[in-house]
Parts: structure tokens; sequence; C-alpha cells
């Protein structure tokens, strides 16, 4: 067997590798720029510089695609509008998350010093010395490039790599809370864990498909299941560990048990972004998956996709009706919606394809907008200073009179997440249901929308509690309202992206329908 | 052509978003402008009626088509025939009614402008949805218009009111989502492309299996059916009326609820004539229900709003009665009455609001004798309750009579029963004014000296105007009526001629 250097095109690839290149370069600012000030200007600059960049890079990219798309390093990856359309979804998402990132309100949402130890001698001491380390911004430079990486590769092994350089700056994240840091600390061990366990079910999975069709890449394993003679249980159970690694990070039942905690440990920034662009990228994963590669089991795999989306919309909206913690509500408000995009698999239709990068763009949106609120309202500390999240739901009430702009945003956000007309969560909603539809799995809809129904409950009742339910007494003392301009702007973006999207989503509609054709090329 | 149906429902969603954008140093004026909003509103609308074609009431008028969403089928298309007009009409008429009764009721200004601006805000919801000929836009509005509704219902009113506003969601979200998969399954079996959910292409033009169309009717019919409070998914308006401000309550009776018996009328019978069929004996039964056990009901009741919004369960009951018993006459009565339900119930619900404004009560038994003391008062309530129970001369005897007669010949049974609500009716509205108007006053009972102000009088006396109008002059109206009614049974009768 020959070796033979695939010829890479490096063109291709430019919007992933600026991304990369400036969370290399953030390192090195962080090894260089001394005062803690300057640091986090300049590496907010970079982080935001190098993600509009890439947006550019593939706004050009997206306008000199003709036909189907580019095929880079001999197919381990391709670059079709498909996947520049999550890559761009991805780099939206990382954008508003900078900003949440960056965002001092209650003096800022991370440790001075990841390595101290809770409560320790030398957290004081770091603090004393005002110490703020800034490393958030290239780990999430990494993951945001990984992710990008994981929406175009076509190969299962170079997926696996994709898969871990966006896992592990996560977990990294998750556990760099400023406040509850011991709860930070255990989500992100959770996280990493069952992450590993998920990521070796998934390698195993490859191993499984690949001592079935002798190959591991995506487009040809296709090729290679149609003309096996007859099914093999080898492939069969590899493709289901595959999906399920899959699951796993868009967080559906039974692979959800990591979800509410990390939503709840983690600082609500890292949340967000978590909540938002894991889902998408590992969202867009999955359709390349399932559409290119498993298409020819459509069949076999149809009952694990509804089992999947059935466990995840009822679960997780029955669950969210008894949390008390408003992360853990939406947390598994999550976990339901990862039920409604799986019922968009149903059948494999094409228009899934446009439905789910709208759905994921839908939710995304809503979910960043929705913790950037929740960064918002906060306890007062014992020195009178601006403590950590006012998270128990009964603390919001009355926050409509407060706060008639952030409460009215939340509602618009939990109206989104609900599907209610006029947002951009409905359009979605519809476009997810539409290709079920298509694909003929009406029973599937039907359990969708009585699930939305449960699941309006859960959302309306905060809702009621913000403008129906007078605060009680003393809370302007121990509740405050924080406003910090950047997280202020993200909320009013996505609000008003939310919005839009709901009312007149045809410009969207219109740039994902462009990109709902898969290339396919087989030995290329 | 001047898009007067944009205009129309874009004007008092404008108006919403000024009245939230208003400075605090404005905030004292901010009722005369809603009203004038809606002023304007009813000038331009009565522009726009004046040059309906009466000859060609069956067509839709007005038409506006433009491309909204053409990935999913969807326009933003208006147009009004008959029917429609006539239910603009009535949210066109009570919208600034309803501001004027509630002129007094908040004495925060701040508060005041959010209770205008969400009540401009359904109005543009309200003259959308009986405007809308696409199904798509229809079912949108039908279902956005649930949150302003909500934080009307919540935000304003009595002591329950929370709990309410949630009953009040969560009825008509489950209706609403289950018209959802109708809406979509619409697209598959429909001609589909960019104008797949314009009416104008999906009527008559479906292909459907049997039992498509059945399910594809029961989703749309169960979201009407909750909206038209009909038994037994009516348990909801009890309770609204009973917390929401009776403002609020006059809107969502007297006009909203409307919404379901136009969208039975307009979509469940026209796309689906075959499932309507087949469904309609089982419907006229739960109707007729409706109409006895609403107007039983009535009769127990302690709390005024509660007892009016029992009997507009009652009427709602002879409305679908008429709508699916596929008479001519008992089609253009159905339609008719819903227009004179919008009057006499929303001139019900609003003068009872007087009441409770002037004593802070609706029990009845807190009352006695007031009509020594507030004779006009009295005089009024007593002529719009008599138009309630159908008293010839006043509109609503009209529409009844027409369902009535016009449903015999198919129906006959039910007819029979259902006419033993007037009974009850009588027993309702007249024991209600008896003990508020007649007899001794109870020891404790709240003082009030005040008659109806002009104020009051400027609200409730252009009701009882029109339903006198509508009582002697009824062909005024049904001409809008009888071309709209007379296609719409078309429908049904060529299917059962087909099967």
């Amino acid at each position: 067997m020959s070796f033979t250097t695939p010829t890479i095109d490096w063109a291709a690839f430019a919007p992933i590798i600026i991304v990369l290149g400036a969370g290399a370069a953030g390192i090195l600012v962080e090894a260089f720029v001394k005062t803690p000030a300057t640091r986090r200007t300049v590496q907010l600059a970079l982080s935001l510089a190098a993600l509009v960049a890439s947006l550019g890079v593939i706004i050009a990219q997206w306008a000199a695609l003709d036909g189907a798309g580019t095929v880079v390093m001999s197919g381990m990856a391709t670059v079709d509008r498909q996947a520049l359309a999550w890559m761009a979804i991805l780099l939206v998402f990382g954008l508003l998350s900078m900003l949440l990132f960056a965002s001092r309100d209650g003096g800022g949402a991370f440790t001075e010093l990841g390595a101290t130890a809770p409560g320790s001698v030398e957290e004081k001491l770091a603090r004393r010395a005002g110490l703020q380390l800034t490393e958030v911004y290239p780990l999430a430079l990494f993951a945001v490039g990984g992710m990008m990486l994981f929406t175009c590769v076509t190969d299962l092994v170079f997926l696996f790599v994709a898969l871990e350089v966006f896992s592990l700056p996560l977990y990294l994240l998750v556990a760099l809370a400023r406040r509850r840091r011991y709860l930070s600390h255990e989500a992100a061990l959770k996280y990493f864990i069952l992450g590993a366990f998920s990521s070796a079910i998934y390698l195993f999975g490859v191993a499984l498909v690949y001592g079935a069709t002798t190959v591991t890449d995506v487009n040809m394993i296709g090729t290679a299941i149609v003309n096996l003679a007859d099914a093999d249980p080898l492939l069969l159970a590899g493709a289901v560990m595959i999906i399920v690694g899959f699951m796993f990070k868009i967080g559906a039942v039974p692979f959800h048990s990591w979800v509410p905690d990390a939503y709840q440990g983690a600082p609500t920034a890292v949340t967000a972004f978590m909540g938002a662009a894991t889902k998408a990228a590992a969202t867009a994963a999955l359709v390349r998956v399932m559409f290119v590669a498993f298409a020819p089991l459509e069949w076999e795999l149809s009952w694990l996709v509804w089992a999947v989306a059935i466990a995840s919309m009822v679960y997780g909206t029955v669950v969210a009706l008894v949390q008390t913690d408003i992360k853990r509500m939406l947390a598994y408000s999550g976990v339901a919606h990862a039920g409604f995009i799986l019922v968009a698999f149903a059948g494999l239709e094409g228009e899934a394809l446009t439905a789910l990068p709208f759905y994921l763009l839908a939710y995304g949106l809503a979910t960043i907008g929705a913790f950037a609120v929740v960064s918002q309202v906060r306890e007062r500390a014992e020195d009178g200073g601006v403590g950590a999240e006012a998270v128990r739901l009964g603390q919001w009430a009355g926050l409509g009179k407060r706060s008639p702009l952030l409460a009215g945003s939340m509602a618009l956000f939990l109206l989104s997440f609900a599907g209610i007309p006029m947002t951009a969560g409905f359009i979605g909603k519809f476009e997810a249901f539409s290709a079920a539809i298509a694909g003929g799995a009406w029973p599937l809809v039907l359990i969708a929308v009585l699930a939305s129904a449960v699941a309006a409950f859960f959302y309306v009742r905060l809702i009621v509690l913000m403008f129906f339910t007078d605060a009680p007494e003393g809370a302007e003392e121990t509740i405050a309202i924080e406003d910090g301009a950047l997280t202020r702007v993200v909320i009013y973006v996505t609000a008003a992206a939310v919005l839009v999207l709901g009312i007149l989503p045809s410009g969207v509609l219109n740039l994902f329908a462009d990109a709902s054709v898969l290339l396919v090329s087989v030995g290329g | 052509m001047f898009p007067f149906l944009t205009v129309l429902v874009a004007l008092p969603a404008l108006g919403a978003a000024l009245l939230w954008a208003l400075p605090a140093s404005a905030l004292t004026r901010v009722r005369e402008i809603a009203l004038g909003i809606t002023v304007v509103e009813a000038v331009l609308f009565v522009i726009m009626a004046l040059q309906f074609d009466k000859g060609d009431a069956g067509a839709f008028q007005f038409s506006e088509t433009y491309a909204w969403i053409p990935q999913i089928g969807a326009s933003w298309a208006l147009g009004v025939n008959g029917i429609g007009l006539l239910m603009v009409a009535l949210a066109v008429i009570l919208v600034p009614l309803t501001i004027l009764a509630a002129w007094r009721e908040d004495k925060v200004p701040a508060r005041r402008r959010h209770y205008l601006a969400l009540v401009l805000l359904s109005q543009a919801f309200m003259v959308g949805i009986f405007a809308a000929r696409d199904v798509f836009l229809f079912y949108v509005l039908f279902e956005a218009m649930l949150i302003p509704l909500y934080f009307l219902i919540g935000s304003f009113g009595g002591a329950q009111r929370r709990y309410a506003a949630v009953k009040f969601l969560l009825y008509s979200l489950v209706g609403g989502l289950v018209m959802l998969v109708g809406v979509v399954a619409l697209y598959f079996v429909g001609p589909g492309g960019e104008q797949a959910f314009l009416t104008d292409n999906l009527t008559g033009t479906l292909d459907l299996t049997t039992a498509q169309e059945r399910l594809m009717f029961l989703a749309f019919f169960l979201a009407f059916a909750i909206k038209a409070p009909m038994v037994p998914v009516h348990t909801w308006l009890p309770d609204v009326a009973e917390n929401a401000r009776p403002g609020t309550t006059a809107l969502l009776v007297a006009v909203l609820d409307k919404i379901g018996t136009f969208g039975m009328l307009t979509l469940c019978l026209t796309l689906f004539p075959e499932a309507a069929d087949w469904a309609s004996p089982v419907i006229i039964v739960l109707a007729v229900i409706s109409v006895i056990y609403g107007a039983l009901l009535a009769i127990g009741q302690k709390d005024m709003m509660r007892l009016v919004s029992f009997t507009s369960v009652s009427h709602f009951g002879i409305m679908v009665l008429g709508i699916f018993a596929f008479q001519q006459t008992s089609v253009e009565g159905a339609a008719l009455y819903m227009f004179n339900h919008g009057l006499s119930t929303g001139a019900l619900f609003l003068l009872v609001g007087f009441l409770i404004a002037r004593t802070g009560t609706a029990d009845v038994d807190a009352y006695g004798g007031l009509q020594r003391i507030v004779p006009v008062f009295a005089g009024t309530f007593l002529v719009v309750g008599l138009s309630a129970l159908s008293l010839p001369g006043l509109s609503p005897f009209v529409s009844e009579i027409m369902v009535l007669v016009g449903a015999y010949p198919v129906a006959a049974w039910a007819v029979i029963v259902s006419a033993v609500s007037v009974v009850l009716a009588a027993l309702y509205i007249l024991l209600t004014y008896k003990k508020v108007f007649t007899g001794p006053a109870p020891e404790a009972a709240p003082a009030t000296t005040r008659d109806l102000t002009l104020r009051e009088r400027l609200v409730a006396w252009p009701l009882v105007g029109l339903m006198l109008l509508l009582g002697f002059a009824p062909a005024i109206a049904i001409d809008y009526l009888r071309e709209p009614s007379a296609d719409i049974v078309a429908h049904v009768t060529l299917e059962e001629a087909d099967a």
C-alpha cells in the first residue's frame, strides 16, 4: 500500500483556517500581553476580526461557488453550500457569544485563574492582584473552528478529529465559571466523562462500519452499502453507534444526561454558546451522515430516529414542567428541541435540508438571547455588590415591571421556543413538520404538536411570573438587574432577528433552499 | 386600487407601536390618540364599504395578493366577501366603543397605555383574520392573536386573572396546534407551489381520500369549536369573563369568538364539504347541547359576567346549528347572527362593566331596586337584555328565526329542542333584571346614584340603535350575506349530490 500525500485546496479551507489561526494567535497574546485590561481588548478584537473575516470569506465562497461545491483533500471534506450555510450559522453564534464572553457585568463571568482551587488562598491572591486570564477567547475560537470543520468533513475518521477539536475546548470553558465554581467543575467533569464515552461509542461504530464496507469516506459508504449483498448486522450496529454519538452532542434522550448539569454549571455565556452552536454543528454532521452515508439504510434506521425523537420530546417536555431552576428548565427545553430536530429527519426528505438550518438558526438565536437575559438577573451579594445569577424561578417574579425591555425580550424568546406564529421558532417548526409530513411521518408530527402544546405551558409559566406576578417584598434589595452594554446589544439583536425571521423569513429561506443540495462525490 | 384591507390591518398595528413608543410626557393624551386611530380606521372602513359591490357580494373584493413566504406557499392575500365585510365591520365598530368604555379604568397612564396598545393590536389581528384569503396567513394571525389577548386577560382584571389567562392560552394553543397539522397537510394534498395556501386555489380543487378529508376537517374544526366556545370545550370562557375586564370580555366574545364560527363557515365548509356533511349530525347534537346547557347554566349564575358568557355559549350553539344545517336560510341566519350577537353581547358585557365600575361587584344578589335610582341605565339594560332573548324588533330575533326556520326541514328535532332556549333566555334575562333593578334593595346594597353618563350613553346607544335598525330592516345586512351563503351551501350540496 503506497501512501500519497493528498493535495490540499487551502483556499476552500480558508474560513476554518482563519478561525483556528486566530485561536493560535490568541494563545500567544495570552502569553505576551501582560495587562489584563489590554489583553482582554486585544483578544476580543482579534476574535471578532477573525470571525467577521471568516464570515466574509464564506460569503465570497458562496457567491463564487457555481455548481455543487469543492471536494477538498481527496474527498476528506466537501465544501458545498450546505456546509457553508452551517458554517455561517456557527459564525453568527460565535460572534454573538464572544460579545457575551466579553461582557463584564457583575465582574465578568469567568474565573480569575482557572488553576486555583475554589476558596483557596491562591484564588484570593489572584483576585487581589487583579488577575484575569482571558483564555476563553482562543478556546472559543478553537471550538468554533472545530465545529465548522465538523460541518464539512466527509470522512468518518477525520470527523472524529473535528469532534474532539471542538469538544475539548468546550469541556474547559464549562469549568471556568467565576461563581459557584464547584458546580462548574462538576458540570465540566460530567460533560467530559460522558463526552469521552460517546466519542468511544462513535469510534467503535466507525470501526464496525469500516469492517462492513472497508471505507470510511462518507460518500463511498453509501455506494458500498447499496452494493452489499445482504444486510450486514455489523453495518447496522456500526451505523446506530455513529448516530448515537451525534445524538449525544445534540442532547437527545436517552443520551441527554449531561445537558442539564452542564447547562446549569457552566458560565451562562458558555451555556448560550454551547446550547446554540453544539446543537447546530452536531445536526449538520448528522445531516451529512444520514443523507449521504446511511441513506440506503433509511428504513432500517427509522425506528431509531422515531424512538429517540419521541422520547426526547416527551421526556424533555415533562421534566421541564417541574424544574425550578431557570437554566435547567431551558436545558430540558433544549432536550425537547433535540426531539423536534430529529422529527425533521423522518423519511429523509429533501425539505429537511432547508428546514434544519433554519430551525437551528431560529433555536440558536433564541437560546443565546434567553441565556443573555438570564445573565442579567442577579442576586445581590452580602457585601452589597452583584452576586451570582438569580436562577430560581421565583426570583423572576415581577421582572416585567422592573425591566420591561428585558422581560419583553425574554418573553419573545420563550414564545419562539414554543413555536408561536410571528416568531422564528414557528417558521422553524413549520418547516421541520413539513419535512416530516413529506416523509409520511404523520404520527410523529402529531406527537410533536401535542408535545409543543404541553411545552407551551412551562414557557408561559415564566411569562406569567415575569408579567402577572408581583415581585415579593424586598425584591429590590435582593435582586439586581444588570445593564451590561454588550449583553444588551446581544439581547436586542437576537430579539430583532427572532422577530424578523418570524415575519419575513423568505430571504433566509431562499438562501437555505439554495443550500439544500448535498454534494455527493464518489471516489473523488 | 387603494389597498384598503392592508391599511386597515396595518393602521391599528402601527397605532399600537406608536402608543408604546410615546414619551412619558405625552402619556396623558394616550386615550385620545388611541380613540383617534380607531375613528380613522372606522372612517376608512366606511369609505371602503361604500365601494363594495353588493351585487357581487359572493366574490372576494378589495383583493390584494403579494408573495410573502413563497418557499412554503404562503401569500399576504386579503379580500372580503359579504360575510367578511360584516365581520370586519363588527371589529371596527366595537373597538372604539371598548376604548371609550375603558376611559376611566386605569389611574396610571403607563398601564392605560399598555391596555390600549394591546386592544389596538388585537384589532389589527381581528381585521386581518376576517380578511385573510390565505390559510397560512389565517393560521398565523389566529395564533399570534393569542399573545395580546393573553396579556389583556392576565394583566388587567380580577383576582383569578392569571389562572384565566393561562387556561385561555392552553385551550387555544391545543386547538391551534392541532389545526397546524391540518395546515401543514394542506400543503401536501393541495396544489402546492408558491401560492399553495390561497383559498381560491384550494376551494373545490382538493382531491382527498375520505379519511384524509375527515381528519383534516376535524383538525380545523377542533380549533374553531374551542374558539367559538361549544360544549364540551367551552369551559375557559366563563373563567375569562369573570376575571378579565368587561371591555376585554366584550371584545373577546363579541368579535374574537366569531372567528370560530367564521372559520367553520369559510374554511371547514368550503375546503372539506364532504367531511362537514359527514360530521354534521354529531356537530348538530353538540350544538343543541350547547344551546340548552348554556342557557340552563346561565340561569344558575350569580356572577353577571359568567351569566352573560353562558348565554353566549347558548347563542353560539344556535349559530353552529345554522351553519351545519347547510340550508340557504339557516346559513344566512347564522352569519347574520354572528353580527347581531356581537352587537347585543358586546353591549351587555359593557353595561355590566359600567355597573361593576360603580359598585365593584358583579354579584346579582348584591343589587336591588336600581331602576328608581338610575332609570336610564335600567332602561338601556332592559333593551339590550331583551335583544339577548330575541325580542322581535331587535336584530337578534331576525337571525335566530332565520336559523330555526331554515334548519327545520333537515333537523326538525334539533330546532324544536333549541326553541326551548328562547323560554330559558327569557328566564335568565328577566330574572336578572328583576333582581338587579326592581324590588327593594338589600340591606348592604352598594350605593350608586350616578345614572348612565354621557360617555356611557355614547357607548351603549349606538349599539342599541344598530340593533333596532337591523331589527326592522334586516335586509340591509342580509343583502351582503345572501350570495356568500349560497356559495357555501352550493359547495356542500354539490358534494352530497356526488356521494
